[in-house]
């Protein structure tokens, strides 16, 4: 459903994770007391992560749609060191690690051997996700994902952006956003943080490869992820799913704000929340209550130099711009909810 | 079945021999022959139940064998120089994980300057990545080696290598016994992971180990490297039985029972070395062969029996570890530690650079004699190199060497023979 | 398999961390009281019935809202609803129509003829309950619940006191009345009509351990106006009384209501529906002062009522009346002006407030009565021991919702003094504040239109003005309850947590904190729509 309010008037339709007037085929796969937990308690993500939760979310959901045939492959970087140092692992589905940047590639070994099997009758229909955050996406790992999506193989890559390298101390990436404090992007000098006019947005090139299926979303509509990412694994061959997580560490905002975050970066327009088929987009997530930039700036302390005794008016007026033209290209206009 | 082919044609129908499941390939000279091959016969039919897949890099084709490898299907690709040096991060991945990839190198200089001919430099700079190295003589070898790897590389679950030398060998048309698909199969067993990605019954591949575990985990993979020298014999002994030809094992020796001098190699420059024996011997030398298959792990106890009676021996090898001399004589000289012998490392055929019988020859003389310098490098145009030394002891900015020295040789292109 | 050392683990290992020492705060599951119940007189617990509408269970939502207010049909009509005055969802688009709700569920169980849960066993306790009015009905109620016989002395030929006598029937029919009423009876309430009681002390003799008085306020305030002897003065209490006897009052083409309450609108109104060609309301005061709600004044307005805003009547004649106006002083008091007016009427009905007739409690010791009505203590409780009273004799606040509060108050007083107990007052939870909540995760629902009686009809009969809601729309008005401060089972704290912390017992069971991996975030405090966890500091 898209996120949209397509069943009749619900309370909190599928705002919520769970509501117990819908049906029960009708709820989330996180409302089930049977979800399968793909990454588990006793993880050694900071308190609050995005990450942790965007990842249960996005597996769980590709768990409960290949009726757990499933098997991941995980890049270098948080999500993996907090998930598996040894000797204990959160992950309850096969997981392989290999490294920073090839973690497409992998997926794609892992994907040709199951086709394989198939066809000698050894295996059954198992399906393969790959996934890493921006900086093993974005960056390092561009290679093979673009080579992964150029082949149209068949895997679903999910990035995880929090925009930087949290895990090694808050580098800037090319998923960092403008103005932001990195531990590499300082507010020094005359154009403070992350300069404007760098970076890139991996969804857009994702569909220019005009693969089967790519989309974004975050973790404050959970309903959205999970519409996409059991869309995409009803599909074949090549699909990427973007996932905003915001990381309290790095974007110096309270473990408690983290779908908060999420949930303002879509309403201001910061983050468009789409989908696209073959290079097409189909459908955008409208923003329901449109706010400012700022009212997702301030509570973060890597922008905390665009406020203070002498805000960066024009700074701000500057993301604004990029925000607004979010909106007019993905056409986020809010627009009436249905019931 | 008996067929005159080209060297990479013989490795592609040994790797097809063997049912790999998943062969990645990224082009680099000298290796494309052997995937184009593989690729033909995949397109074609002949070699079923296989995915070929071109990928962007080789760093991508050493991680697409990584996933299927873990995903449980036996799992090749093939490089050489630059594409070994770019794979290298993945390539320390697949054997710290312990998985049974085999891969050819063909044998290729590494750059700059950049050049596509033979020498070791590529492999030997992976002597420590952990994989076994395994360095064929012959084209029939090479065939041979790659059945033998598989087996090897999924009984100790650890990735082989095996090394032939770059057009030398890859792009050479000579004589090769082709096995039937009955003879491999009888030989190489189906591949039994002995982990694999299965949702039936999930494990986490890949964990990340501190320095609590850290040294214990490094340890493993040396024992492993230790069982394999006793096993890669033993695995030559079978393949005797069921191909009826000696092939592989750990060293191979040449008229070595009475040899004075020992000479040491890898690869097809031991043919070279051998005919240049033959004749030596015939003149009243007593010279002999030592060749090494088995690189990584390094027999010590067989070099050192085999070296046991020499009075001297030489390494003739087609690497150089700048700075210091040989790579394969250093770890020779380990091998004869205390064994009171002369040995003397000899760098020859860099980039391609022909290795003749004449050479060769004066070289074992000046040995024989012990007339030589403990590091040597056959056939350098002193001329040239001095040349250039003095330039540049002159002149600060005084360009690119290589380009400068292949003004004072008078040539635009690289000297083959 | 055999794995490999170190490098490979087992799934869901990580179980062996438990990360719940990292925490310093813990969040805590609370259930806050809403505005809606905290605003109630009637002690409704209006959020909990809600709870069950909001699922279609008419039914359990029906005895959920009947455990407070036994009239719940009549309510749903009469109450002037403060909860939707204080409904967080205002700040979202509009209140949650709760009052059509009520009435919703009311007339479902009018329909399908709910009656309530047998009572508690026998007390053997009996209760006198004098006037069966909104007060003495609760009280008869929440007696009989309690397992004491109650018995309803009424002096009118017919119960419901000012319900029947006093409010109109275009606002509650009167078989929505008698049913409620029967209900009551089929439950054990005993009710003797035409039973006026004149003296408390002796009406107890009767065998009676406690009685409740709710004889209301009957008695209509009287201003002098000087009049001349063919003028036709009324008071409103005579006139709506008047309206259930056999003749309708004679009120004429031109009728004057002096007065600002929704008595006086509610006479002027049946004027109206009586065949008055003009009714106007004469008040002192401006629109804003007016104690009438602003909605009823605006029905009034709708159906042709005129009104004369700062003006009193200075005397009455045959066919006019003289009015002064009047101007507001700087403490916004109304001054007279000298300025005078003449208006036709053919009468004038004075609607100035009621006064409550004690002559019965003469003989009854340490009673004090102030301004007319009677003192009680917190716990309904008059001077007398035993002697309780709730309703118009005993409030300012003069509505039906009260007098239901005050019965149900009352009976639970009783009920502890007849044990010898001392009734405590159960603890009240934190108000659910709109800051406390998320009302993000709230679809976007505006309240639903009842359907309004066509204006023609208003002003010419006296059918029902407001229609109920059919089951659709009450269904959708509630499921615009937000459930303010209480669990609702929207999963959310069990999906938003990144630790898998939450703990989800199953469908009416809620959920639990796993405080052995809550790293305590705070997430699930944050995105729990109805502000239901709280975050409490770790000790050390």
């Amino acid at each position: 459903m898209n996120g949209l309010q397509t069943v009749k008037f619900y309370q909190t339709g599928t705002f919520t994770v769970g509501n117990r007037l819908l049906a029960p085929e009708e709820r989330s796969v996180q409302a089930n007391m049977q979800r399968t937990n793909s990454i588990n308690s006793g993880h050694r993500a900071c308190q609050g992560c995005g990450e942790a939760l965007g990842a249960r979310y996005a597996i769980d959901a590709a768990m409960n749609a290949t009726d757990r045939q499933l098997i991941a492959a995980n890049a270098t970087g948080c999500l993996e060191v907090f998930s598996t140092p040894y000797p204990e692992t959160s992950w309850q589905i096969p997981w392989i690690h290999s490294l920073f940047g090839n973690t497409a590639a992998v997926a794609t070994g892992i994907s040709a051997a199951i086709k394989v099997k198939r066809q000698k009758g050894q295996g059954g229909d198992v399906r393969v996700v790959a996934q890493g955050g921006d900086g093993g996406t974005t960056d390092i790992g561009f290679g093979c994902l673009s080579g992964m999506f150029e082949r149209n193989d068949d895997v679903l890559y999910i990035c995880y952006d929090n925009g930087g390298y949290m895990n090694t101390g808050v580098q800037r990436s090319s998923a960092t956003p403008p103005a932001a404090r990195t531990a590499t992007t300082m507010p020094l000098g005359p154009e403070p943080g992350n300069p404007f006019g760098q970076g890139k947005f991996v969804p857009a090139i994702a569909m220019a490869h005009e693969i089967p299926y790519v989309a974004t979303a975050t973790v404050a509509d959970l309903r959205d992820l999970e519409y996409k990412v059991a869309k995409a694994m009803g599909m074949r061959g090549a699909r990427y799913i973007h996932i905003l997580v915001p990381c309290p560490l790095g974007w110096g905002t309270a473990s408690h704000d983290t779908i908060r975050m999420a949930r303002l970066a879509k309403e201001t327009g910061i983050f468009p929340v789409f989908e696209a088929e073959h290079g097409e987009v189909k459908s955008v997530l409208a923003i329901r209550r449109p706010l400012p930039v700022e009212e997702y700036l301030r509570p973060q302390k890597r922008y905390a130099h665009l406020f203070g005794k002498n805000p960066a008016v024009e700074t701000i007026a500057h993301i604004q711009a990029l925000a607004d033209k979010n909106i007019r290209k993905y056409r986020l206009q809010a627009r009436q909810e249905g019931h | 079945m008996l067929k005159q082919c080209e060297g990479s044609h013989a490795v592609a129908e040994a790797v097809a021999l063997c049912r790999p499941e998943v062969i990645c390939a990224y082009p680099i000279s000298p290796q494309t022959h052997i995937v184009e091959g593989l690729g033909e016969m995949v397109k074609s039919g002949d070699l079923r139940d296989c995915e070929f897949i071109n990928v962007e890099s080789e760093f991508a084709a050493m991680s697409v064998a990584i996933g299927s490898s873990a995903a449980g299907a036996r799992s090749y690709t093939a490089t050489a120089s630059q594409g070994l040096l770019f794979m290298v991060e993945a390539v320390y991945n697949a054997s710290g994980l312990g998985l049974p990839i085999v891969m050819t190198v063909a044998n290729r200089a590494i750059g700059a300057p950049i050049n596509i001919w033979n020498d070791h430099s590529d492999s030997l700079s992976q002597r420590d990545c952990g994989w076994i190295q395994l360095f064929a003589e012959t084209n029939q070898e090479a065939l041979d080696l790659h059945i033998q790897a598989f087996k090897l590389a999924e009984e100790l679950s650890l990735p082989v290598m095996v090394c032939m030398d770059g057009f030398i060998l890859t792009h050479a048309y000579e004589r090769v016994d082709i096995p039937t698909q009955e003879q491999v199969d009888a030989f190489l067993p189906p591949y039994e992971p002995r982990q694999v990605l299965d949702p039936a019954e999930p494990v986490s591949i890949g964990a990340m180990v501190g320095p609590e575990a850290f040294m214990e985990v490094r340890y493993l993979a040396h024992a492993k490297q230790m069982q394999a020298l006793e096993r890669i014999p033993q695995l030559a002994e079978e393949f005797h039985k069921v191909f009826g030809r000696t092939t592989g094992g750990l060293i191979h020796t040449y008229r070595a029972d009475d040899a004075e001098t020992m000479v040491i190699a890898m690869g097809s420059v031991l043919g070279t070395i051998k005919d240049t024996v033959d004749e030596m011997r015939a003149a009243g030398h007593k010279i002999g062969v030592l060749g090494i298959t088995s690189f990584r792990p390094f027999p010590l106890t067989e070099v050192a029996a085999a070296l046991k009676h020499c009075k001297r021996f030489l390494v003739l090898e087609k690497s150089l570890a700048v700075g210091i001399g040989g790579i394969v004589a250093t770890n020779v000289r380990m091998a004869v530690t205390g064994m009171g012998l002369k040995g003397y490392t000899v760098v020859a055929g860099l980039g391609g650079r022909a290795i003749t019988v004449k050479s060769l020859t004066t070289l074992f003389e000046k040995a024989g004699r012990d007339d030589l310098e403990l590091l040597t490098f056959l056939d350098l145009d002193w001329k040239v190199v001095n040349r250039q030394l003095e330039r540049e002891r002159q002149t600060r900015r005084s360009g690119p060497a290589a380009e400068s020295m292949l003004r004072d040789v008078g040539t635009v292109a690289s000297k083959i023979a | 398999m055999d794995k490999p050392f170190a490098i490979t683990l087992n799934p869901g290992s990580s179980l062996a961390n438990r990360t719940g020492s990292w925490r310093t705060f813990r969040p805590e599951y609370v259930d806050r009281l809403p505005p809606c119940n905290a605003t109630c007189p009637a002690g409704e617990n209006i959020q909990g019935w809600l709870f069950h509408a909001e699922s279609g269970d008419y039914e359990t939502a029906w005895r959920s809202l009947t455990e407070n207010n036994p009239l719940p049909a009549i309510m749903g009509r009469v109450c002037y609803h403060p909860c939707e005055g204080a409904c967080n969802r205002q700040h979202i688009d509009s209140a949650v129509g709760i009052n059509s709700v009520e009435r919703f569920l009311g007339d479902e169980a009018i329909k399908h003829g709910w009656q309530f849960a047998p009572a508690a066993a026998a007390s053997g306790k009996r209760v006198l309950v004098i006037g069966s009015g909104p007060a003495g009905l609760s009280a008869a109620y929440h007696l009989t619940r309690r397992g004491h016989k109650a018995v309803i002395y009424e002096a009118a030929p017919l119960a419901g006191g000012m319900m029947r006598f006093g409010i109109p029937k275009y606002r509650l029919p009167r078989e929505v009345l008698d049913a409620e009423i029967q209900r009551l009876l089929d439950f054990g309430v005993e009710l003797q009509l035409r039973t006026k009681v004149t003296n408390v002390a002796e009406a107890m003799q009767d065998g009676f351990d406690a009685v409740f008085l709710g004889v209301g306020a009957h008695i209509a305030k009287r201003a002098y106006i000087p009049a001349g002897d063919a003028s036709k003065v009324l008071d409103a209490v005579a006139v709506l009384r008047g309206m259930e006897g056999e003749a309708a009052p004679m009120l004429g083409r031109k009728v004057v209501v002096y007065g600002g309450g929704n008595t006086a609108i509610d006479v002027a109104r049946t004027a109206k529906r009586l065949g008055a060609e003009e009714a106007i309301i004469v008040y002192r005061r401006t629109r804003e002062k007016m104690p009438a709600h602003d909605f009823e004044v605006e029905d009034a307005l709708q159906e042709g009522i005129s009104i004369k805003w700062l003006s009193t009547i200075k005397e009455a004649g045959e066919s006019d009346i003289m009015v002064e106006k009047m101007a507001l002083d700087d403490k916004g008091f109304p001054q007279p002006t000298g300025e005078f007016e003449r208006i036709e009427a053919d009468s004038v009905v004075l609607a100035l407030g009621q006064d409550t007739d004690l002559s019965l409690l003469e003989n009854v010791p340490g009673l004090v009565v102030k301004d007319g009505m009677i003192e009680v203590d917190g716990d309904m409780m008059t001077g007398q021991p035993g002697v309780f009273a709730g309703g118009d004799m005993a409030g300012n606040e003069r509505t039906v919702t009260v007098a239901v509060g005050h019965g149900k108050k009352a009976a639970r007083a009783i009920d502890a003094w007849l044990r010898g107990e001392q009734c405590a007052p159960a603890a009240k939870n934190e108000l659910a504040t709109f800051e406390r909540m998320n009302p993000w995760y709230y679809s976007d629902a505006p309240k639903t239109v009842r359907p309004v009686l066509d204006i023609i009809r208003r002003q010419s009969t006296f059918e029902e003005v407001l229609g109920g809601l059919d089951e659709g729309n009450a269904l959708f008005e509630a499921r615009r309850c937000m459930s303010c401060g209480n669990c609702f089972e929207c999963d959310n704290c069990y999906g938003v947590c990144p630790d898998n912390a939450v703990i989800k017992l199953g469908p009416g069971k809620g959920f639990e904190f796993n405080l052995d991996y809550c790293k305590g975030c705070g997430i699930c405090a944050t995105e729990c729509p109805c502000g239901a966890i709280r975050m409490v500091a770790e000790e050390n």
